[in-house]
């Protein structure tokens, strides 16, 4: 039964995401694509923090730095192009299928050389090490005067996409929801691996996994890196859709934000983190809309989903709800 | 000679107020296994209360105990209403809780008080200087800080290593389970906790009103580096939280005072300048990674 | 039930006979500005002003109906950039106004203007919209960026002071502080110091300047930490031996009353204060107590201006929004504003005086900013050179 109701709302969500440029335009046009395509993007960076978060108990508190990295090379590499100054003897490029996989590389090597120090912690210690570690990404590109430093750096245009130029919000919907889909693909196929029940092996009981043979220290940082990418090209796409740039993409605020969507949308599952974007940016959206003291009725429900769903939203629509 | 002593002193006087907020969250955090990010919030409660009071009573001697009273009033409430709630939680939901709660709290001074910055003034007693030598005054005012922050750590290792309550929560930090089992009442020990944290937070909340900008906001400028210097001293152990809050206001301090002047030994002026200040914002951040990464349970790990 | 269905009848009865009256449906005005945040309280006086000038006209501006759209961009550029996408797809809004920090800013005007949209800076002026990339529907009512500072050197330079150190937070906004104080100030910089962005506490910034022994120091630091830097120079003594010339952002009428004492003697530069004489200031002053029971900041100022300026526009185009004739309008600044003269320059930036202001002790035992005199008159930005317009 449990399973039935799960695959329906497993069904719902997906329904929803396909119907979105479907509807729009009777709801309130490009504006609601746009923030359909806001929720992608936050979706796909929630659900990589999931597979640290939910799959391999490891709880990064640092996740925006990777976001922002992907979000700085595709506007580096763009100012640099639109400036005609190299960067490194390279001028730049405007090329989505150039820049964004650029943008996952950078990600996923600072990913690596944090995972590579972070993990040796565990714990809080691991949530406070990768924060520090963020904190200085962070502090960097705030100083970082060539890059507009904490202004930004805001982009003539989106990328081209293999030359064409994502100027419709549809076309540009359907890419983001794409990037959605192969990220929870591959998260899906990595879950159920091998690699897979090591991460959620060592989550559970780290020195039976040792035992077992696997190398737990191994298994972990490639995910940590998987995840790195993952939260790379989300931002990669979030800086298309501003076509803007900041260290706001950075900030231990924006890491706990994600964090916020992981839990509201319920850890270990597929489709929780896009219920949790979803409803963490809709509510925040509406209540902002509402009021000007919006923080005073947003505070609360974010504390009652914390006190009565620990499960997250997922948990209580797919019928996991009691812990 | 005499910049440098001075330096150290501004680096001891920011550490003793680093070690009055640290010392509640390391206490909560390592007792209750409870992560208060709001913790900055009743910091916030306690500058507001006594700003509000200061301006009502004009006393800062009035302002003092209204913050107290303030910030363990609601602390307590806060325990009861919502931290209750969260020992049965994980470490997830404990943040998204407390997450939910700045939230509130800054939403709800906009709100009610206003979000212009408070004014609040020295107290005249302590508004001069002490010259501490020839071409050395030093504000009486940081001293009575650093006065406060030293009668508090004595205090809180008095209560902690002689009494009765420090044996439990010592025992409480190791071994919960076990103190529960001596049919110990670990309800009311944590509402206890959780109300000399609220305490210590407001009462540092209040001290910095006077140097500080009392405003929205204030409790998650210094939350972070509250976390860092608990980290860094190991979560649980007051002791820890002293010598960590020491390691990185010195730290904080000296590099601001001599990261430029060293850069520019290999570096051209500006370039030293901007490239000291750039490295004195990471430099809290920096130590925390080299303590971890050396060792990982922080330098005073409790019950180890 | 009755009663209910009565009023409700005369409600509409009141609905259609206001309708028929009325000329034209009003123009719609989007205010995004910052609420929450420690910044938010320049948010709230920029858009508190604005909304006391429409109220003053019963609801218009220029004799025009004005709608109003307002909301919190919570310092967030991304979230600015959405709000302003849904004022214009969803509203149909093509007039806007409110942003308070530079990185909303250069996030959300581009999205603006390629709309086709009109944009009105009541508070920032980066110099990225200055110079080069300048836009016929982009206008600036407070001050090109650089200004502030640049007031603050010449007044620097007014007082005499030879030796000076200068403090600003490690950002670019504070470096260009620092270049825009230079480009006036012209006497030696013993020593650049940068501080933290989160900084509170300044104690080792004191020390060092003790050590440097300068004349006076100028210091870059907005809101809360400004408060903190002035509180503990006045503490450690500093503040008797070396002067302090700071901008309009380090030394309002909301610093100087959070500081108290601390704050007297500070020496400040502003393009309006409180206490100018002429009438639509005093007007303004009164009108803004009144309703909201503070002292405006020279913040809440801008944000009337911006109001008024944009009146005088709706005015001469009847309340359209053509963008030509609204240009020309807009261009002639056909009104008196509450910092008295003032012209857009070519970039559509300033051209206005700044004053010397200090804070000082008021009859009532609260700390106020006093006008001096003048510093600069007819002051332009120093990027209008690089605009086509």
């Amino acid at each position: 039964m449990g399973l039935n109701r799960q695959t329906f709302a497993a069904l719902l969500v997906i329904a929803c995401l396909i119907a979105v440029p479907y509807v729009a335009p009777m709801l309130g046009g490009n504006y609601v694509i746009t923030l359909a395509t806001r929720v992608v993007i936050l979706a796909i960076a929630a659900s990589s923090l999931d597979l640290l978060i939910g799959r391999g108990a490891l709880v990064s508190f640092g996740h925006a730095a990777y976001f922002g990295l992907g979000g700085y090379v595709v506007g580096i590499a763009a100012f640099h192009l639109a400036n005609d100054v190299p960067i490194f003897g390279w001028a730049g490029s405007n090329e989505a299928l150039v820049v964004w996989p650029l943008a996952m590389l950078v990600s996923g090597f600072a990913a690596l050389l944090i995972g590579a120090l972070s993990l040796r912690t565990s714990g809080v210690y691991f949530i406070m090490i990768t924060l520090a570690f963020a904190q200085m990404i962070y502090f960097v590109f705030i100083a970082l005067k060539y890059y507009g430093g904490d202004d930004g750096l805001s982009m003539t245009s989106r990328n081209l996409f293999a030359g064409t130029r994502i100027t419709n919000a549809q076309t540009f919907y359907w890419i983001c929801l794409s990037a959605l889909g192969l990220c929870l693909l591959i998260q899906w196929r990595l879950v159920v691996s091998r690699f897979g029940m090591a991460l959620r092996g060592a989550a559970s009981n780290e020195r039976r996994m040792a035992a077992l043979g696997f190398s737990v220290y191994g298994y972990r940082l490639v995910a940590f890196v998987i995840a790195g990418m993952m939260a790379g090209l989300a931002g990669a796409l979030w800086a298309n859709l501003n076509r803007f740039v900041s260290p706001d993409m950075l900030g231990w605020v924006r890491s706990g934000e994600f964090m916020v969507m992981v839990i509201m949308g319920g850890l270990s599952s597929l489709f929780g983190p896009i219920v949790g974007a979803a409803a963490f940016l809709l509510v925040e959206t509406a209540l902002a809309g509402w009021t000007e003291h919006w923080q005073v009725a947003f505070g609360p429900f974010v504390l009652l989903v914390a006190l009565f769903a620990p499960r997250g939203i997922w948990g209580l629509v797919s019928g996991k709800g009691k812990p | 000679m005499q910049l440098l002593f001075e330096q150290l002193l501004n680096g001891l006087q920011l550490s003793l107020t680093l070690f009055l907020l640290a010392a509640g969250l390391t206490l909560v955090f390592g007792i209750m296994g409870v992560i208060n990010l709001a913790h900055g919030s009743l910091y916030m409660l306690g500058a507001y209360a006594g700003a509000l009071a200061a301006a009502k009573f004009g006393s800062f001697w009035l302002a003092l105990p209204a913050a107290l009273i303030a910030a363990g009033l609601i602390g307590a409430a806060m325990e009861w209403l919502v931290v209750r709630r969260l020992y049965a939680l994980d470490h997830l939901s404990q943040v998204l809780a407390t997450f939910g709660l700045i939230l509130f709290f800054n939403g709800t001074i906009a709100w009610g008080v206003g979000r212009a910055p408070l004014q609040m003034d020295t107290p005249a007693l302590l508004s001069g200087f002490v010259q501490l030598g020839p071409g050395l005054p030093y504000p009486t005012y940081r001293l009575a800080v650093m006065g406060v922050g030293v009668l508090v750590a004595l205090g809180l290792w008095y209560v902690i290593a002689r009494t009765k309550l420090g044996m439990l929560i010592r025992a409480g930090s190791d071994k919960r389970e076990m103190v529960a089992a001596l049919g110990v009442n670990i309800a009311g020990l944590f509402t206890l906790v959780f109300g000399l944290g609220a305490l210590l937070a407001g009462l540092a909340g209040v001290l910095v009103g006077p140097i500080r900008s009392v405003q929205i906001g204030m409790g998650e400028q210094v939350l972070i580096t509250t976390f860092v210097v608990i980290v860094v001293g190991g979560i649980g152990s007051i002791r820890g939280a002293f010598v960590g809050a020491l390691l990185i206001g010195m730290c904080d301090t000296l590099s601001r005072a001599y990261a430029p002047m060293l850069l520019k030994m290999w570096l051209t002026g500006a370039l030293a300048d901007g490239l000291g200040a750039a490295l004195s914002s990471i430099m809290i951040y920096l130590v925390m990674a080299v303590v971890l990464v050396v060792r990982p349970r922080g330098l005073f790990p409790a019950g180890g | 039930m009755r009663l209910k269905t009565l009023a409700l009848a005369s409600a509409a009865l009141f609905a259609l006979n206001a309708g028929a009256h009325a000329q034209q449906a009003p123009v719609k005005l989007g205010i995004l500005t910052t609420l929450s945040t420690p910044g938010g309280y320049i948010g709230e006086d920029v858009r508190d002003a604005i909304l006391l000038a429409i109220e003053e006209e019963g609801g218009k501006l220029g004799g025009i109906p004005v709608q109003t759209l307002i909301e919190d961009d919570k310092l967030k550029p991304g979230d600015g950039k959405q709000i302003i996408e849904k004022w214009l797809e969803t509203d149909k809004v093509k007039l806007f106004t409110g942003i308070i920090f530079s990185n909303v800013t250069i996030a959300t005007v581009p999205t603006i203007l390629e709309s086709g949209g009109i944009f009105v800076s009541p508070n920032a002026g980066p110099s990225n919209f200055a110079g080069k990339a300048c836009h016929k529907n982009y206008y600036v009512a407070s001050w090109q960026n650089d200004n502030l500072h640049e007031s603050a050197g010449a007044l620097a330079k007014k007082l005499g002071y030879k030796k000076m150190v200068l403090l600003a937070p490690n950002y670019p906004a504070g470096k260009d502080a620092l270049t825009g104080f230079k480009r006036m100030y012209g006497g030696e910089v013993v020593e650049e110091i940068f501080t933290g962005l989160d900084q509170s506490d300044f104690s080792a910034e004191m020390a060092r300047i003790r050590a440097a022994k300068p004349d006076a120091v100028f210091q870059f630091h907005p809101g809360g930490q400004g408060i903190g830097f002035i509180k503990q120079w006045a503490q450690s003594g500093l503040k008797d031996q070396i002067g302090m010339v700071v901008a309009a952002p380090s030394m309002e009428q909301r610093i100087a009353a959070a500081t108290g004492d601390a704050a007297i003697g500070i020496a400040a530069t502003a393009h309006w204060n409180t206490d100018f004489k002429n009438p639509e200031s005093q007007a303004f002053v009164k009108g803004f107590m009144a309703k909201y029971n503070r002292v405006p900041t020279v913040y809440a100022s801008q944000g009337y201006d911006t109001a008024k300026l944009i009146g005088a526009a709706l005015k001469a185009t009847g309340g359209k929004l053509d963008e030509d004739a609204f240009r020309t309008a807009m261009l002639k600044a056909d009104v008196k504003l509450t910092r008295g003269a003032f012209k857009f320059n070519n970039n559509q930036h300033p051209i206005q005086d700044w004053y010397e202001v200090k804070a000082v002790k008021g009859a009532d035992g609260k700390v106020a900013l006093e006008t001096v005199g003048k510093v600069l008159e007819n002051h332009k930005d120093a990027y209008a050179q690089d605009c086509k317009l």
